[in-house]
């Protein structure tokens, strides 16, 4: 069945425009938990309460505030929390183009598709031509209240947008340099070089499954029809041996296997 | 700043220990988030301005609850539930999985962006960084990632691993699927578009190209914009409440911090010193007890965050399924996971 879409927008770039709709690429798969009362296994619910008197609050009597410093909260009314929200906007902007490797991945946050709303020669063109010129458009939108900034990048013919991370969300890990005399001897490098060339595969996402996944609902599966559940032991790890005897019995291990399936 | 003790910072503690096997090579690692929240969160006060808790109640009968009355349960389709203790679902994941085996490597740009979800940093945890720098300057050198999956906090994990600039890397990955294809969303199938159209989106495109990044486009102007009506109110004295028994905030800016000084001395290999920030971080720094926080009040401190704060956290953490978490849920989550 095919997704509706989550927004319609005209996407901007330059002088050019195109319609298009926004799709969620995500879907979620995991094993959703609720929160209940053991005594009687019902769910639970939440309330304000103040801490003083134990009293539930209700919902129209709580202010909302932002603490300025510890113990000093300012309150903002529901007028000036309205003004702050950005102006309803059905426009994605693109001002800024990259090269596809200027762009850390560090960066992307949640994927979206976004498909063709009228115009399919203008998506498709603009689609090519990302792909074409290997670059990713630094692209800016207003979405259900709230500004967004993402990558719009062309994936497999079809345009894919990406919400990226505010600029104080990463941790600048650039600034750590390891020093220069931890540099390993050339034999290690080798020997790792080597074991490295002989696991070496396509990248082939559907090779990995959520086995958790699949064991979680096995076991809920197996508490509600009343059964006994028993559960895996914890392997044991080899002991540690010298960084060049382990790089090189990890050699001799992998010949042995000569080309031995898939592994994970 | 308050006149805390603060003989040395407090080490960031890790979210995630493990090893990650190469061959018959271990590599005990550290995992530390590479991202953090900057968002301001807004805090509920009630009709006095006192800060106010969340409490739990039974939407039975309407008891108070205490955390220890509450237990998780799935939902099954006829409304009947299973409930499961964090025992159990631990137990499913055996110290095996603590492992991130690497078995499979790539070429670096063969991994989708699409599939990338949460980036982590790797730091060297064991007595010696030997195989730790090997394994980091051999991957980079020849352009390969490692990919693999490891257990963490009760959730299966793919991973792609990265070297860059020395230091390993761990980014989370989607599992396939959770990804839906084009034909999934029903998108129309590709086609070739009009050269005179490609050809002017082409134009456009490289009359918009630069040559980096602005970061000062990727700001988050909502929040400061929350801060910055916030002090001018306080300025001019308006709305302010002050509150004596000052809640505890979370400092999240010190903890990342520290990440910072950890990682500085783990890839140097002085492991046994205690992590210190440095000068050009020490203004920065907020104040922060040291030792461990009693139990009782790091869950008062929940109570007063906002779902948004909590969210955040949760997704720190990586909580399982916070995003369908209502408020009290991510507070029982996060105290389980805390």
């Amino acid at each position: 069945m095919p997704a509706r879409a989550m927004w319609k927008a005209d996407l901007g770039i330059g002088d050019m425009r195109i319609p298009v709709k926004l799709y969620a690429a995500v879907q979620d798969r995991s094993v959703h938990f609720r929160l209940l009362h053991a005594a009687d296994a019902t769910p639970v619910k939440q309330q304000m309460v103040d801490p003083e008197t134990g009293e539930p609050v209700p919902k129209e009597a709580l202010q909302r505030a932002v603490q300025v410093e510890r113990g000093v909260f300012v309150v903002l009314t529901k007028d000036e929390l309205e003004a702050l929200e950005p102006a309803p906007s059905r426009d994605i902007t693109v001002e800024r183009v990259l090269r596809r490797e200027k762009v850390d991945l560090r960066w992307f946050d949640r994927p979206y598709y976004l498909g063709p709303d009228g115009d399919e020669d203008g998506y498709f063109g603009l689609a090519e031509a990302l792909a074409g010129r290997d670059s990713i458009g630094i692209a800016h939108w207003t979405m259900r209240k709230k500004r967004y900034s993402g990558a719009l990048h062309s994936r497999g013919g079809y345009l894919m947008l990406e919400t990226m991370r505010h600029a104080e969300e990463l941790v600048r890990i650039e600034s750590i340099r390891p020093p220069k005399s931890r540099e390993p001897d050339a034999r290690e490098i080798k020997l790792a070089e080597q074991l490295i060339a002989t696991l070496e595969d396509k990248f082939d996402p559907a090779a990995y499954r959520d086995e958790h996944r699949e064991q979680v609902l096995a076991l809920l599966e197996r508490k509600a029809e009343g059964k006994v559940v028993q559960f895996p032991k914890a392997a044991k790890r080899p002991p540690q041996r010298s960084l060049e005897e382990a790089l090189e019995a990890s050699l001799a291990a992998g010949k042995k296997r000569a080309g031995g399936g898939r592994g994970r | 700043m308050a006149a805390e003790p603060q003989t040395a910072a407090p080490e960031a503690r890790a979210f995630w220990s493990g090893t990650i096997t190469f061959g018959l090579v271990s590599v005990p690692v550290d995992l530390y988030p590479a991202v953090r929240s900057e968002r301001v969160p807004l805090r509920l006060l009630g009709p006095d301005g006192q800060p106010l808790v969340r409490r739990y109640f039974c939407s039975a009968d309407g008891e108070p609850l205490e955390p220890d009355d509450i237990v998780r349960g799935y939902e099954w389709d006829d409304g009947s539930f299973t409930t499961v203790t964090d025992e159990e679902l631990d137990a499913l994941a055996p110290e095996k999985s603590r492992d991130i085996d690497l078995r499979r490597f790539v070429k670096r740009e063969e991994i989708p962006a699409e599939l990338l979800e949460r980036p982590y940093v790797l730091a060297p945890a064991g007595e010696s960084t030997k195989a730790y720098h090997l394994l980091a300057q051999t991957m980079e050198r020849t352009g390969r990632a490692g990919v693999a999956t490891f257990v963490m906090r009760g959730k299966e994990y793919l991973a792609a691993i990265f070297a860059e600039g020395g230091l390993l890397r761990a980014v989370t990955m989607r599992f396939v699927d959770e990804l839906r294809t084009p034909g999934d969303v029903g998108l129309p199938p590709v086609r070739r578009a009009p050269a005179p159209v490609r050809k002017a989106f082409e134009r456009a495109l490289a009359e918009l190209e630069r040559d980096d990044l602005d970061l000062a486009e990727l700001e988050d102007e909502y929040s400061a914009a929350l801060r910055e009506l916030a002090e001018e109110k306080r300025a001019a004295g308006r709305d302010v409440v002050e509150v004596e028994e000052a809640p505890a905030e979370e400092e999240e800016t010190a903890d990342v911090i520290d990440i910072m000084a950890v990682l500085k001395q783990r890839v140097a290999g002085e492991r046994r010193e205690p992590a210190r920030a440095g000068p050009d971080t020490a203004a920065k720094k907020a104040p922060r007890k040291s030792g461990k926080r009693a139990s009782g009040e790091r869950a008062e401190e929940l109570e007063r965050l906002s779902k948004q704060a909590l969210y955040e956290r949760a997704k720190a953490l990586d909580v399982p399924n916070r995003s369908k978490l209502s408020k009290e849920e991510l507070i029982a989550a996060l105290r389980k996971a805390g």
